[in-house]
Parts: C-alpha cells; structure tokens; sequence
C-alpha cells in the first residue's frame, strides 16, 4: 500500500464558465478505521484561491502552513494579490525542493486570476510537476472513479449552478466506490463576485 | 527575513529523507510521479532541424494529462524535447533556460548549442543520473544546425537523427528506413510527424497529438499540435445532472469585498513637436 492511501482522501476541481469549482471528501482515516469525518483538506489561501492538498494528512497540514508563510511573505513583499499561477510556481517550488525526500501530498489549485478574474485549475505531483488541462483535474485515493466521472459529466462553458451539480454528482459517486474517502463532502464554487461554499449529504459508511 | 525562517539553503532539502526511508523500510513503497512514457525525436535537415513530441504524459497505467507539452524553451534558437521523470524535465528546463540567457547577456552573443549541451551533462553527471531526464536538444547557431542526444548519466551524442522515451524504437525505424542528409522542410517535418506516430500508435507510454518544432536561422516556430492523430469522438448521450440534483446541508456565501474603487481615466496628451 502506497502511503499516499494512508489517511485516505480526494480532491478535484473543474473550469465553468467564468468560474471554477474544488471540492473534496471529509474522511480522515488511518488505514481502514476512520478517525473523523470533518477534515477539510481544501484551504482558502486568498479571497479567489483555493488549494486542494490529498495525501498523507501530516504533510497535508506542513505543506498548507509552510505556503500560507511563503504567500504571506510574498504578499507583504510584494503589496499585490497572488495570481493562482504564481501559486502554482510556489508550490512547485517547495515540492520540488523535497525531490529527494518528497511531501507525500498531490495538490490541486483552483482560483480566479485577481485582477482578469481568468479561471484556473492545476494539478501537481508529489514532486512538484504542474499539469493544466481546460477541463478539470483530479487527485487523491479515488482518481481513476474521478477520471471516469469528470471524463463523461464535464462539459464547456458550465454556469456556477451547473458546475455545482457536475462536481458534486462526479465526487460523490466517484467516492462512493472507494473505501478510503467520503463520509461528507465539502464544495466551493468561486466566481467573480463571491464565493459558495456548500456541505453535501453523503453516505456514510 | 523569509531566508531566516524557511528557506534557509538553496538547492535540494532532504529533511522528509530518513522519514521516507523509514516508511519504505515498514512496507509503504515510494509512490510513482508522473512520468512521460513519450516519444521524442529530432532531425537535422537542410535548414535547420525539426523538432518532434507526443503529447501524454503517464502516472503507472493512467493517463495523467492527453496534451501536456514535451518540447520546452531554452533560448530563441534551441530547444529541447524531454523524456522521463516529468518534474525532473520541467525544472532541469527551467533551470537551463535561466541559465542561458544569463550566459547570452553576458557575453552578448547568442549562445551555441554546444554550449548548453555542455551544461546540461554537466548537471545530469553531477547529480550520477538521479535527475531522470532524457533529453533531445535541438538548436540552430551561426556555425551549424545541431541534435544532440542527452541521457540522465550525462552522456551526449551529437547525431544527424535521434530519438529518445519508451517509443523511441519505434520512430528510429522510421528514422532509419528513410532518413537522408538535406531535406527539405516539408519533407522533414513529414518524417518526424511519422516517427512520432510510429510511437503513438505503437508504445502504451505515447500517444494523443504530434507536436513540431522547426528551427532555422531565421528563429524558431512551435507547431502545437501539428497533427490530431486520435480524434476524440462526439458525446451521444447528455449526462447533465439537473439542478437540484445534490443533497445540500448547508450554504454559505461569501461575497467579495470591494473595500475601494477609483477609476483613473487616461487622457492622451499630444506630444509638443514644433
């Protein structure tokens, strides 16, 4: 069993039509006995950015704190928003830094650029390599269910009401057939002017 | 202040190393990166030289990404396809192509392509092949049109024609069966756009499109995608969820706060030229 299955845990996120949405399951295990089911592993990192990190919950929680500092000294450096490229660039920065000795943590970024309000999505492997497709990306312990459900739910040019209704029908039933995630889901939808951020009802077993 | 706290050595940290080993040594295995399986490839013809990649990029058996770019900058008249560990790849790049244009501000030339082959093996033998990067590096310079081969040891041949990745056997016989000094670009550009598909259609690791890069003297042009050799075909049904479909717990809202606006108009003054 790889340790990146340890804790259990997925993300995903998804472009729409002038908006972006992340989501990701609440399960908090180790190994098959589940701990809690309130362990949010997607953080708000600025008003329109979001970073979803899945894997093993200890580096979940350094590599959050370790960019929240990186961010904040960027951001007081810099007097300006951080663009979610930018954000890429950082944690592409730190999870390569650890080549050799890697965070066991696959993160996901999703946001709107600060100032165009340009939707982003982007996914990183441990290592720090930066994927970014037009349509979504997926990570975590069910990836393969959340490919199978993006590939065939996603469409172009989604409205923020659709885009909610895509991404919580392909997490949902993507986790559904996993043992490791699930137990509740957390999904927030991040358009121009605001931000929704909504609890599922979920199976819980 | 930031050097203080958290970033206090460059280069690579290894402080998760012991941990890591520690976890491999209780029976949870490193997990894989990504990796591009690829095919890549490069020719010289009469001109210059073409460039070739596919597009996929491989995590274990899943496709990671359909259309992920494999021929990377280093400077405006080379460039250098990669084969490997795909974050190795990406940073080796960047690193090079950073270092380059350094090189080329300070001796205010354009630089030679034997000179960032020269870097690139140093970099890969410093580090005994560790950085799993295979590269094909293409570039065109005042003395000549160059394609040399890198492989993560650090060895480099600088050939006619080459191909690295997975499918790599697959486009050097295509290479091999019809490859001949001074072609013209149409012709080339056709022999690459060959070999690549002889590794799309024929190694697990490559696949999706072909893309082309085509550098000559006068500067270089990225072809992305040159040719769309798997087509996605038409959705037949509609998998649309209608709205209200999902159970909802609660909601909450947040609106983004405008704490001030100003709108600066600009007014273009006439340049006084009398």
């Amino acid at each position: 069993m790889s340790i990146l299955n340890y804790n259990g845990g997925c993300v995903v996120a998804m472009k729409g039509k002038n908006c972006v949405a992340i989501a990701c399951d609440l399960r908090f295990g180790v190994q098959s006995q589940t701990i809690t089911t309130d362990f949010e592993r997607v953080f708000e990192l600025g008003p329109q950015l979001y970073i979803g990190l899945p894997g093993l919950a200890t580096d979940t929680q350094t590599v959050y704190q370790r960019l929240q500092f990186r961010i904040k000294m960027y951001e007081m450096r810099e007097g300006r928003r951080m663009k979610p490229q930018t954000l890429m660039a950082m944690a592409q920065n730190l999870l390569y830094e650890r080549r050799f000795g890697p965070y066991f943590v696959e993160p996901v970024i999703a946001g709107l650029h600060p100032s165009t309000k340009e939707p982003y999505i982007c996914a990183l492997d441990l290592i720090g390599c930066p994927c970014e497709p037009a349509d979504f990306v997926v990570s975590g312990t069910c990836s393969e269910s959340l490919y199978g459900m993006c590939e065939t739910t996603w469409r172009e040019d989604m409205e923020p009401e659709d885009l909610f209704e895509c991404i919580s029908q392909s997490l949902v039933n993507a986790f559904d057939r996993d043992a490791l995630s699930g137990w509740g889901a957390v999904v927030h939808i991040i358009e121009h002017d605001k931000v929704t951020t909504r609890y599922l009802k979920c199976r819980q077993d | 202040m930031m050097e203080v706290v958290d970033n206090s050595y460059p280069g690579f940290q290894f402080s998760n190393f012991a941990r890591n080993e520690n976890l491999v040594a209780k029976g949870f295995p490193m997990p894989n990166s990504r990796k591009t399986g690829t095919t890549i490839a490069g020719i010289v013809f009469k001109d210059g030289v073409v460039l070739g990649a596919d597009t996929r990029a491989t995590e274990g058996d899943i496709i990671a990404d359909k259309n992920c770019s494999k021929i990377h900058y280093l400077q405006p008249n080379m460039y250098c396809c990669g084969a490997g560990t795909a974050a190795d790849l990406e940073m080796t790049t960047q690193l090079m192509a950073s270092q380059l244009e350094l090189h080329r501000l300070n001796t205010g030339r354009q630089v030679p392509v034997v000179a960032a082959n020269r870097m690139l093996k140093q970099m890969l033998f410093r580090y005994q092949g560790y950085i799993g990067a295979a590269l094909v590096l293409g570039g065109v310079d005042k003395h000549d049109s160059h394609i040399y081969s890198i492989h993560p040891h650090g060895s480099t041949d600088r050939l006619p024609y080459t191909t690295m990745g997975s499918g790599s056997l697959a486009a050097m016989s295509v290479f091999e069966s019809r490859w001949k000094p001074n072609m013209e670009l149409e012709e080339a550009k056709q022999l690459v756009r060959d070999a690549i598909a002889g590794g799309v259609f024929n190694d697990l690791g490559s696949g999706s499109n072909i893309d082309l890069c085509i550098i000559t003297k006068d500067g270089a042009t990225m072809i992305r995608p040159y040719d769309v050799a798997n087509v996605k075909g038409q959705r037949q049904g509609k998998y649309e969820y209608k709205r209200g479909t999902t159970e909802v717990l609660s909601t909450t809202v947040r609106p983004i706060q405008i704490v001030a606006e100003t709108v600066k108009k600009v007014t273009v003054e006439e340049m006084d030229t009398a």
